[in-house]
């Protein structure tokens, strides 16, 4: 009966299903999961626009469970909420309902832009809140007040700071990337005072970014907005409807009316809104007792943003708020940029520095610069402009530069005035706003536009300017001729100086990012008081570096893995070596095999339940057409087979792979193994070398005659025939002389004389109490070479014994003592007879004991 | 010359003696006398060695990691190298890559951690996989390896012997390698101190620490490559199956690295962390991929060996 399932096919068929799970799970795991979060999307009334309508583009995100606390979440300038679903369904995974809407005058919604006014957008954002005040699935602290968090970047975060002023139903506040002062920010100046430099690439990109998208020069901005734009883009200064525009847009007024607490991160990489701008808000916010927490993060403008690293900042700070899960943490956060990049990401790696608190963790230390006072020009039409950050790129001009060699980009030579503090005796961590007095004397003009630069010069010259931030300078009032002190601030970065390396102030009069003078200018530039010596004053965080923990989870569950497997070999391998059973009867029986079953995985039976044994001193042939097991049950007894079942014994010891009773053996099975690279003397001594026994018990002399190769036992192997190989074999086999000798085809390949040789050899072999086994197909060489003889036909065993009874069987022959008087009785008694001899071989037995069957 | 002599057997008179006389050799045949067989003395350390050590294949390897550094540096003598090239070698570790080239001819330790780096992504691995892949299955493919067990050396020691001569050839490749390029390059370039890529330079001591850490690394690395191909040794016959095949799973490995859209499980891949050494290049030795890296190889040659040995203790032996 055929079996449709074999061992092998089920194994496939097993395999197969645990690769489709191992493969389907994950995939059903990934792709279903976000099906938790539900939601609706409609058009909420907002503030009219001259008496028009306007409808405000939302999308609620409903979570698992509600009721449940609720956030509100704005979008950047030119974006809108689409930008927002990513770290909508984050939130609302996380138990929250959120609501991200598009602001007015961009995307879906309608009304014009108003650059977050207090009567158009901040109306808008409370219109909002009262509206998720309606919804029943929002958790309410009282009748139309529902418990909410604002959150926002950059233009979004304006919003944020500036709803949290005016609508004291928000709860919680988390500002990202935003400003303090827009009138600071666009026009900013680093020198205090008034007016500022046009950072006109930035403005003017965001003015593009916004009325680009529908007809008319103005697009959705509001028309006084527009007007007032384009007239302070012209000049490259503020009339004083721009200068009250931007100030009622911005959170610096209201910051004291802030009462929720509020979360304020800002980016390392960011030029329109650098750290300062947070740093104001901090100064403003905390004053007045509110709970406050900064972050100083990688990205920025300039740099990317993280959806993940956002959420999960504004998870830590909501849910003590909102769900009134956890505490609130209100350290000081900086991310330090690394020193290196890492191999896998391609990005760099950097640390975090965890300090006491925003403002009380700050301290300066003070370096010497030197430098004689220079003279710098500005160029007629503000061209040629030295080029260190642009909008959305970052530094990463400058940087090209760097790499280069050359810094032609970034410092224009004859435009800068540099000073140069000595190569620093340890590493030290800038973190904040640096500042550095200096002197400045106009040439022919009453105003002044500078650009003052903190530089990381290293040994070799490689000059680094920290994320490509500039801090424009603009005096006004100046006499030509006369000096002017003026203490400047230096850009807010976070930036590791190493030791040896030097602090460099840079003093530049272009800038392309920067609305520049069109009149070609000179200013003489010098350290405070014109002296060669000055200080700069480094701003420094005191604080932990926390490590991100070193990965140790992988390292010991490598080293458990590898000790695992070390312990687990050691095991198996002790309870291996008990197990040697040795049967005392059978000690003195060379060979005893016990029911001897042979299945191999596709079904097919190659023993079938062999028994014979194999006395001391014989020579048993093994016997059998081809494919009749002989060779499969010489490779279980040499224990390189694993019996289906049944026993082979050897000298009553059992034959498992590696049994000790195996070096009483010597083999040679189905045709040579000899290392072709070596000379035939090499693989005999290396043979025996890896056995472990000593050179003398080898008898290598006799092995050698036995092969009988002379001098070409110094070749390599590779050149042998096919008969020096086997005889080669032949005599490894029998080195050491073993008291069991199985030999395989051992006749194949040898010449007659060869032949007789080794018969004899066998011979004597037995003689001295040694015993052969030998399997062949020559049945007149087994005839003159066995005493006896087991014949295997298809797995089976079909007889065992001497030659002699086996050979004897059949039908009888009458033997009589006189052959010729017999002949006589029989003729007297009228029978015909002649007298013949009896050719009985062993052929003829053989071949009718399994002829019959082929 | 004995007397002829009837063999009680058959009756038939004793054939001559040839002329190789083995007769004269076995009359003096002692009976069987007991010997002690100790399977922890079969096939010790040194004899495997011998007969590993004769192969060609292990002299070429040996040439082509001696000449490499030998043509390389000829090459930049003969034209500098530009900063362009090298980029295209291998995703993230590509800006340390293009920045390791244009920096090969400023001293020994320079060209030492170029020449690591071309060659750590794949001649490393293939050589490491051929000396490990080509020991269980070469001898399979000899004939002798049923020789070997039937001395008997147990089958687990038989691998634990066979597998220290493969890792010894593979860490001794992985050693060779950077501290014969780094005299080469001495000797071509000078013996100025080394540059990081990323800025920094490093004193002579800093320069040997550093390439100790990336020697260690690569070493640990080439780990999981020899494991993956001793298993495959153990599983075929063919020594080409095995040597191929770990260097195509490597291949493989490599292509699905590079598809990021695989983001969460890329980083259990098995080369995933391959060229992690780059991180010790920097101004300060950063060892977090690194050590993720070790986790992973150890677990993964855990993983292999374990397979390899158990498949080699129930396997039936038919080569």
């Amino acid at each position: 009966m055929r079996r449709l399932l074999v061992r092998r096919r089920r194994w496939a068929i097993v395999g197969a299903v645990l690769l489709l799970v191992a493969i389907g799970v994950p995939v059903a795991m990934t792709s279903g999961s976000s099906g938790a979060v539900s939601t609706r999307s409609q058009f909420v009334a907002g503030t009219p626009e001259a008496g028009a309508p306007v409808g405000l583009d939302t999308t609620v995100y409903f979570p698992a469970s509600t009721p449940a606390p609720a956030i509100v979440l704005a979008h950047g300038f030119g974006g809108s909420k689409t930008d927002l679903d990513s770290e909508a369904r984050l939130l609302a995974a996380h138990g929250y309902v959120v609501l991200a809407y598009t602001a007015r005058g961009f995307g879906g919604s309608g009304g014009l832009i108003h650059l977050d006014a207090p009567s158009y957008e901040i109306a808008d954002a409370s219109a909002l809140i009262s509206y998720l005040a309606t919804l029943p699935q929002v958790v309410k602290d009282a009748a139309g007040d529902p418990r909410v968090g604002v959150a926002g970047s950059s233009y979004g975060g304006g919003l944020a700071l500036l709803t949290a002023a005016y609508d004291h139903r928000v709860d919680v506040v988390a500002a990202d990337i935003t400003w303090n002062d827009l009138s600071q920010a666009l026009f900013p100046n680093s020198a205090g005072g008034e007016l500022g430099v046009f950072k006109k690439l930035w403005a003017g990109g965001l003015f593009a970014s916004a009325a680009g998208q529908q007809g008319g020069a103005c697009g959705r901005f509001a028309a006084d907005l527009c007007a007032a734009y384009q007239e302070a883009a012209q000049t490259g200064l503020p009339d004083a409807a721009m200068l009250s525009l931007l100030r009622a847009s911005s959170p610096a007024s209201v910051l004291d009316k802030i009462t929720a607490p509020t979360l304020l991160s800002q980016g390392e990489q960011d030029s329109l809104f650098p750290l300062g701008q947070a740093d104001a808000n901090a100064r403003g916010i905390a004053a007045h007792g509110t709970p406050l927490k900064e972050i100083w993060r990688a990205g920025g403008h300039d740099g990317g943003t993280s959806a993940t690293d956002l959420v999960s900042s504004l998870e830590g700070w909501f849910d003590p708020a909102l769900l009134h899960r956890g505490s609130a943490d209100i350290s000081f956060d900086v991310t330090v940029p690394g020193v290196g990049i890492s191999s896998e990401s391609g990005q760099p790696v950097s640390q975090s520095l965890s300090a006491a608190g925003a403002m009380t963790s700050r301290r300066t230390e003070q370096r010497s610069l030197t430098g004689d006072p220079q003279t710098v020009y500005a160029p007629a039409g503000g061209n040629p402009a030295a080029v260190t950050s642009v909008p959305g790129l970052g530094g990463i001009l400058g940087a090209a530069a760097a790499l280069t060699g050359s810094t032609g980009l970034g410092a224009i030579p004859g435009q800068v005035a540099r000073f140069t503090s000595a190569p620093l005796r340890a590493g030290l961590l800038v973190a904040g706003s640096s500042s550095v007095t200096v002197q400045v004397t106009a040439h022919g003009s009453t105003d002044a536009t500078l650009f003052a630069s903190l530089h990381d010069v290293a040994p070799d010259g490689t000059d680094t300017l920290p994320e490509g931030l500039v801090a424009p300078i603009r005096l006004t009032g100046l006499t030509p001729g006369v000096p002017r002190d003026v203490t400047v601030t230096l850009p807010g970065v976070v930036t590791g100086v190493a030791a040896g390396h030097r602090l460099v102030v840079d003093v530049s009069t272009t800038d392309i990012a920067y609305q520049l003078p069109a009149s070609p200018r000179s200013y003489t530039i010098a350290l405070a008081g014109g002296a060669s010596m000055g200080e700069v004053a480094v701003a420094t965080v005191d604080g932990r570096l926390a490590t991100t923990g070193l990965p140790w989870t992988w390292l010991i569950v490598g080293g458990v893995a590898t000790a695992g497997v070390g312990l687990g070999g050691m095991v198996v391998a002790l309870r291996r070596r008990r197990r040697w059973v040795v049967d005392s009867e059978l000690a003195d029986v060379p060979v005893a095999v016990e029911g001897l079953v042979k299945e191999y995985g596709d079904g097919y039976r190659a023993v079938d339940g062999v028994t014979f044994r194999v006395e001391r001193g014989q020579i048993v042939g093994l016997l059998g057409p081809n494919g009749a097991g002989k060779t499969t049950t010489l490779r279980v007894l040499m224990g390189l087979i694993r019996p289906t079942s049944g026993t082979v014994r050897v000298f009553g010891e059992r034959i498992e792979a590696g049994a000790t009773v195996l070096s009483r053996i010597g083999a040679f099975i189905e045709g040579p193994g000899l290392l072709p690279h070596l000379s035939g003397w090499d693989n005999l001594r290396l043979y025996w070398a890896a056995t472990g026994r000593p050179p003398e018990d080898a008898l290598f002399e006799t092995a050698l005659e036995i092969a009988g190769l002379g001098p070409s036992i110094e070749r390599k192997v590779k050149t042998y025939s096919h008969g020096m190989r086997q005889r080669l074999a032949i005599a490894q086999a029998m080195l050491g002389l073993p008291e069991l000798l199985v030999l395989d085809e051992p006749t194949n390949g040898l010449d007659p004389l060869q032949i007789a040789e080794m018969r004899e050899v066998l011979h004597r072999y037995a003689q001295t109490g040694r015993t052969v086994l030998i399997s062949s197909h020559l049945l007149a060489e087994v005839e003159q070479t066995c005493s006896h003889v087991v014949v295997m036909h298809k797995g089976r065993l079909v007889a065992a014994g001497s030659i002699a009874d086996i050979a004897a069987t059949g039908s009888t022959q009458l033997a009589v003592d006189d052959p010729d008087r017999a002949q006589q009785v029989l003729a007297a008694a009228g029978v015909e007879s002649r007298a013949m001899p009896a050719p009985r071989s062993l052929e003829d037995v053989f071949i009718e004991m399994v002829g019959g069957d082929q | 010359m004995t007397e002829p002599e009837t063999s009680a057997f058959n009756g038939m008179l004793r054939p001559p003696p040839t002329r190789r006389g083995a007769h004269d050799l076995l009359m003096d045949l002692n009976d069987v006398s007991h010997h002690t067989f100790r399977p922890r003395r079969t096939l010790r350390v040194g004899v495997e060695f011998v007969r590993q050590m004769r192969r060609r294949r292990t002299q070429i390897a040996a040439l082509v990691l001696l000449v490499l550094p030998l043509i390389i540096a000829l090459a930049f003598q003969v034209s500098p190298p530009t900063g362009s090239a090298g980029a295209r070698l291998g995703g993230a570790s590509g800006a340390s890559g293009a920045g390791l080239v244009s920096l090969a001819t400023l001293g020994a330790t320079n060209f030492a951690f170029f020449t690591e780096f071309v060659s750590a992504g794949f001649l490393l691995v293939v050589i490491v996989a051929l000396f490990c892949g080509d020991t269980v299955a070469s001898e399979a493919s000899w004939s002798s390896l049923r020789y070997l067990l039937a001395i008997p050396v147990p089958r687990s020691r038989l691998l634990r012997q066979k597998l220290i001569v493969a890792l010894s050839l593979s860490v001794g490749a992985n050693i060779l390698l950077p501290a014969w390029s780094f005299l080469v390059g001495g000797v071509f370039f000078g013996w100025a101190p080394g540059q990081s890529p990323l800025g920094g330079t490093f004193t002579l001591a800093q320069a040997l620490e550093r390439l100790a850490v990336v020697i260690g690394y690569a070493s640990v690395q080439s780990l999981l490559v020899a494991a993956l191909a001793f298993l495959l040794s153990v599983l075929t016959d063919a020594p080409l199956g095995a040597v191929g095949g770990a260097t195509l799973l490597v291949v493989v490995s490599n292509i699905f690295d590079s598809i990021t859209a695989l983001d969460p499980y890329r980083q259990f891949l098995p080369t995933h962390f391959q060229y992690s050494w780059l991180d010790a290049l920097g101004p300060s030795i950063s060892w977090n991929a690194m050590m993720q890296g070790t986790g992973l190889a150890l677990v993964y040659s855990a993983v292999f060996f374990a397979m390899a040995w158990s498949r080699f203790q129930r396997k039936d032996i038919l080569s």
